[in-house]
């Protein structure tokens, strides 16, 4: 089987954990053998934070190293920028349109980088910009936009549909369940639009 | 049944299975999961969050002692403050099974310093234990039972960072039921004055031979051949580590770091053309090889600071450079963590830097106070040491030099071992000020309760500390509670007491900005035409204020409505919005 490598930045709060936990769970549910690597702490209060999924027959290390991923699921530009070393040669890096400032940025002791889509882009042709946010309120909840961005990763990648609705059924909490489901068909469909 | 679990959970699960009945410990990343795993998930364990991990270790050996199997659970750092009791139930030995579960924090992801816990394995003459994933931390700790039970020893059983917080798959079993042992008073065992402790010191010694047989035999160390040009002996994460950056070599994989099987090591180095010894942080492992008279490579090429990962080792022992060029981002801005916006400590920090002070920091959210935008603390060296150094400081420096310095410790911070810092300051005559920043839980490690809460661990009703109680107890005379968000007034009351002759404690109490009782609604936003421009409102340093250079904006979205910026408004330009209350 071929090896997966996915990383999944962001800046904490954004709820990129369940996203690992969602991706984790489809692979254990699959042949593969899965690792996932997070780090808590102070990373939650505000920090960068970062997630690897790896599967293959068999995984040693948890963390992905630079060149390695497959795929980056970014939540936030500037954090799909600071990870860009990380993706393969043929890697696709899917970034949602979204930028929070840090402190430093704040106080003005530096500047939030211009275009960077563009720069990743000219980099990694396979890059996919997506307005999460928006679509995750179309369907009825801000909070989503993991979801909707998990859609999308998973129309990538080769594991049937209904694993993903699976995972989602055990990992969402009942009542945020019925948007979570709509926002991650909006995901799965985007490459279709 | 598999399922994929965190190294943490997996430890859990493992005391679970072994029969565990008594879990005790005091927060601390990367350790915490353990123990909040074991109070969400298994009711048939009792489980308690301790004031400090000494005393935690204390309840889990008296458990042990009355014939239960115990388990604490606690980070690096947390082991110095249990090392007493440590060294010592080493002497008593045990009754039922002890494990104590330390988790390094090599690279230091949320941590003060990198020491390696192995040390203290040799250092008090524990067998230590090393899983490298997480269905190797269900099965260590099931197997460190019948060792400590089998060799009447604790067992220590070291984790790292990224095998705590890595999540693979684990084979659940049953839980054992295991019996309570027979309690019986036994004073040569148990009671260790001198004469007792001489004779014990001698069964240890014996007990770590007897250890050292075993390691010999055990299938905690495991050589799996390959490529008998290189040998690579490693444990643990670096384990896995190597495995990736060698491929097909051989390996003498370490599931027990002491005592090392020295014959089973001699004979693996006798079939290896060249041994590399992998391991993170201190030679731990090498220099005990090389006393065996065995020649590796090893820390000469490998860093002793930070975690290692396959590209270093690749580059440091296979001489590989990175086979692509990295696709380089350029300069991009750092993003360290902040506090949260309507964070209490941000208000207490703001006044302490408006009034220029010397502030002695200690450990936890608050620590964020020493880093820019905030930047107002000079001083953090371990949990709790903030009014000891406060308190030396002033003794040194005199009585001047305390009339401008403050020490700002937390609630649960100040509970686990600011107690005695502050009874030694009242006892020997200081007059500092001491700054509890009370938010009413354990903040940094993930919101856990702990005595001055009011909740036990299962979040039951409990009794509460009453700080100031304690405060007038301990001889403090003066003692003030304040609303931080209360800018004018905190100020006021600590110019105030900054300026008495005699100790005093302030209380400033509100809740965590994440907490429900926090209560915040709404959000706030600049009305624009107010507005002059004057830039006070960013002075607080809030990550949901925006300098927009020709304005200032509220991001909706971070902001939760805790009107501190309008607090410093002189213009009365920052309204809420929502929340019902406008």
């Amino acid at each position: 089987m071929n090896e997966i490598n996915i990383m999944i930045v962001g800046v904490g709060g954004q709820g990129t954990l369940l996203a690992s936990r969602i991706i984790g769970n489809v692979a254990i549910n699959s042949d593969y053998d899965v690792k996932l690597s997070e780090i808590h702490g102070m990373a939650q209060r505000g920090g960068s934070v970062i997630t690897s999924v790896k599967l293959a027959d068999k995984v040693y290390s948890p963390i992905i190293e630079e060149g390695e991923a497959d795929i980056i699921l970014a939540f936030e530009e500037l954090e799909a920028l600071r990870w860009l070393d990380y993706l393969s040669a043929e890697g696709r890096m899917i970034i949602n349109k979204q930028q929070i400032l840090p402190s430093s940025v704040q106080t003005g002791q530096a500047l939030y980088p211009e275009g960077i889509v563009e720069k990743i882009r000219e980099i990694n042709e396979n890059t996919i910009s997506v307005d999460a946010l928006s679509m995750a309120r179309e369907c009825g909840t801000s909070r989503a936009v993991n979801t909707v961005l998990i859609g999308i990763m998973a129309s990538f990648l080769d594991f049937p549909k209904k694993m993903w609705l699976a995972a989602l059924e055990k990992l969402v909490p009942a009542r945020y369940l019925a948007a979570n489901l709509k926002a991650f068909e909006k995901g799965y469909n985007y490459r279709l639009q | 049944m598999k399922e994929l679990m965190l190294g943490n959970e997996a430890i859990a699960r493992g005391a679970y299975e072994a029969g565990v009945t008594v879990v005790s410990s005091y927060p601390g990343t990367p350790s915490t999961e353990i123990t909040e795993c074991v109070a969400r998930n298994y009711q048939d364990i009792y489980s308690e969050w301790a004031p400090n991990e000494k005393v935690a270790m204390e309840v889990v050996i008296g458990a042990a002692m009355a014939g239960a199997r115990s388990l604490t659970a606690m980070k690096h750092v947390g082991l110095n403050v249990a090392a007493d009791p440590l060294f010592t139930v080493s002497y008593t030995g045990i009754n039922g099974g002890l494990v104590i579960v330390v988790a390094d924090d090599p690279g230091m992801h949320s941590s003060q310093n990198e020491q390696d816990s192995r040390h203290y394995a040799r250092a008090a003459k524990l067998p230590m234990l090393e899983p490298a994933d997480s269905q190797e931390c269900k099965d260590f700790v099931k197997t460190a039972y019948e060792i400590s039970e089998k060799y009447d020893t604790p067992v220590l059983v070291r984790l790292s960072t990224r095998v705590s917080h890595s999540l693979s798959t684990v084979d659940l079993e049953e839980r054992v039921a295991y019996e309570l042992k027979e309690y019986k008073k036994d004073i040569g065992k148990y009671v260790m004055m001198p004469g007792m402790a001489r004779k014990r010191h001698l069964i240890i010694e014996e007990r770590m031979a007897s250890l050292k047989t075993f390691a010999e035999k055990s299938p905690l160390n495991q050589v799996y051949w390959g490529d008998r040009k290189i040998g690579v002996i490693s444990s643990g994460i670096a384990y896995q580590y190597a495995r990736e950056a060698f491929g097909n070599v051989s390996y003498l994989k370490l599931g027990m770091v002491n005592p090392l099987p020295e014959k089973l090591i001699a004979d693996f180095a006798a079939e290896v053309d060249t041994l590399y010894v992998v391991e993170e942080l201190e030679p731990f492992l090498e220099e005990q090889i090389k006393a065996l008279g065995i020649k590796v490579i090893g820390k000469d090429r490998l860093p002793v600071t930070g975690e290692l990962n396959s590209s270093i080792l690749r580059e440091k022992l296979l001489g590989e450079g990175g086979e692509a060029e990295p696709l380089s981002a350029g300069e991009v801005p750092g993003r360290p963590p902040v506090m949260c916006p309507g964070c209490p400590h941000r208000a207490t920090f703001h006044v302490l830097k408006k009034l220029k002070l010397t502030v002695v920091g200690d450990i936890g959210c608050y620590t964020l106070g020493a880093l820019p935008p905030v930047g107002a603390m000079d001083i953090c060296v371990c949990m709790g040491a903030s009014i000891g150094i406060a308190h030396g400081m002033e003794k040194a420096r005199g009585r001047d030099f305390a009339g401008k310095t403050v020490a700002v410790i937390g609630d649960s911070t100040f509970i686990h071992s600011g107690i005695t810092g502050l009874i030694d300051l009242v006892y020997n005559k200081g007059t500092s000020t001491v700054i509890i920043l009370d938010n009413s839980i354990t903040g940094m490690t993930g919101h856990q309760e702990n005595p001055t809460t009011g909740y036990t661990i299962k979040g039951e009703p409990t009794k509460q500390v009453n700080l100031v109680k304690l405060g007038e107890a301990i001889g403090i005379e003066r003692i003030k509670i304040v609303d931080p968000f209360n800018l004018r007034e905190l100020e006021e009351i600590i110019k105030e007491e900054l300026a008495v002759d005699e100790p005093s404690l302030i209380i400033a109490q509100r809740p965590c900005a994440l907490l429900k009782k926090a209560n915040y609604t709404g959000y706030a936003i600049i009305e624009n035409e107010l507005c002059k421009h004057c830039k006070q409102c960013l002075t607080i340093a809030c990550p949901a204020i925006v300098d927009k250079g020709d304005y200032i904006e509220i991001d909706d979205s971070l902001c939760n409505g805790c009107m501190l910026c309008a607090e410093k408004c002189p213009f009365d330009a920052i309204v809420k919005v929502g929340g019902g209350d406008e």
